[in-house]
């Protein structure tokens, strides 16, 4: 079946926006059940940009970023990858593991706090889209990389690069009182699963 | 004398002569191929994303695949007084940024872009001089037409010319 990422029509970004305002507001909820803290989310904003406009919104190719990495199997196929600043980062493993980090590097314990949000984020995520479209899905364990945005967008990028030269994006802003988390979510389906997420959302035939 | 610095994005190429340098930052599974006639000090760099432009239907940007990017920076290399025999090849890139546990191919992209890559090059006769490839970390890299020197910099891996 073919269809690519520039085809999409506004009907078609409206349902993937508001998949990403469901997701994310299950994995805001998720957060603040952890937290013990009150999450407050901002509406979703769903971009489809050119590969080198998307490592622009994160700063530019060299900023170090942290991503979770997952791979969504089952009824749909595809991939989903979690991105977040080193400054959200920082914010997050604070509230998380309660220690003053905001002047050092990760370490081992950070990374694996950090892991583990990711983990729980995707999880919330996919569960809203899983009941959203009635399929189902799995989701692997995830995989974290903490590196220059250029590398590790590199990978989803490759991803839609065998569909088009363009990338599909839901970004969101997850915050907790003064503290500002920006994540973006990319939602990758698998080439012949972007007409069964649609299908299953009542808008493509 | 200035240093033109020219940015070569993702699926990419661009051709320089000297005291020109090209960069492209951020190389994670995609592969940096630099090639370089000494004689002219003409370089030329293309950032790949993908192995091959067979079994692709959207291929039209040739940049994009080691298969087809390869021939298009020889022809442009060869425009700007460049020889083909003369020719010689440096790469880099190809890391793999995420590990799974299963054996999941498409995770292995960084290998099989590496792989392709040194294909087309034996295939066209274009000796690999050097390269610094593979790993699960990012790479930024300059090429100076200058003498077809090549730096990498990384995150925690430090720099390295090759």
């Amino acid at each position: 079946m073919s269809l690519n990422i520039e085809s999409l029509n506004q009907l078609h970004l409206d349902v993937l926006r508001e998949i990403g305002n469901i997701g994310a507001g299950n994995a805001a909820t998720a957060l603040a059940g952890i937290l013990d803290k009150r999450i407050d989310m901002n509406l979703p904003v769903v971009k489809i940009l050119a590969f080198d406009d998307v490592t622009q919104i994160l700063g530019g190719e060299e900023t170090t970023v942290a991503g979770v990495y997952f791979r969504v199997e089952g009824d749909l196929s595809g991939n989903i990858m979690f991105l977040l600043d080193l400054d959200s980062c920082k914010i997050l493993i604070n509230l998380l593991i309660q220690k003053d980090n905001r002047d050092n590097g990760l370490d081992e314990m950070d990374r694996s706090a950090l892991q583990e949000i990711g983990n729980i984020l995707s999880g919330a995520y996919i569960s809203a889209l899983s009941s959203l479209t009635r399929l189902d899905l799995k989701i692997s364990i995830p995989s974290l990389s903490i590196d220059m945005a250029g590398a590790i967008l590199s990978v989803p990028a490759i991803q839609f690069g065998h569909i088009g030269d363009k990338v599909l994006m839901i970004e969101t802003q997850l915050k907790e009182g003064s503290d500002l988390v920006k994540g973006h979510f990319f939602l990758i389906p698998d080439e012949e699963s972007f007409p069964i997420l649609l299908k299953s959302l009542g808008v493509y035939e | 004398m200035d240093k033109i610095i020219i940015k070569v994005g993702m699926a990419d190429l661009k051709v320089v002569e000297n005291p020109g340098m090209l960069t492209t930052l951020g190389l994670g599974s995609c592969v940096g191929i630099c090639l370089y006639d000494k004689q002219k000090k003409v370089a030329g760099l293309a950032h790949i994303m993908l192995p091959s432009s067979e079994q692709i239907r959207n291929n039209s940007n040739k940049a994009k695949f080691a298969d087809t990017a390869i021939e298009l920076l020889i022809q442009e290399m060869i425009s700007r007084g460049a020889g083909r025999s003369k020719l010689i090849a440096k790469i880099a890139g190809g890391s793999q940024m995420f590990s799974f546990g299963n054996n999941n191919d498409m995770m292995k992209i960084g290998e099989r872009n590496i792989i392709a890559t040194k294909d087309m090059l034996e295939r066209l006769k274009i000796p690999i001089i050097a390269q610094n490839t593979g790993g699960n970390y990012g790479r930024t890299i300059e090429f100076y037409s200058e003498d077809g020197r090549l730096r990498i910099k990384t995150i925690g891996h430090g720099v390295h010319e090759i």
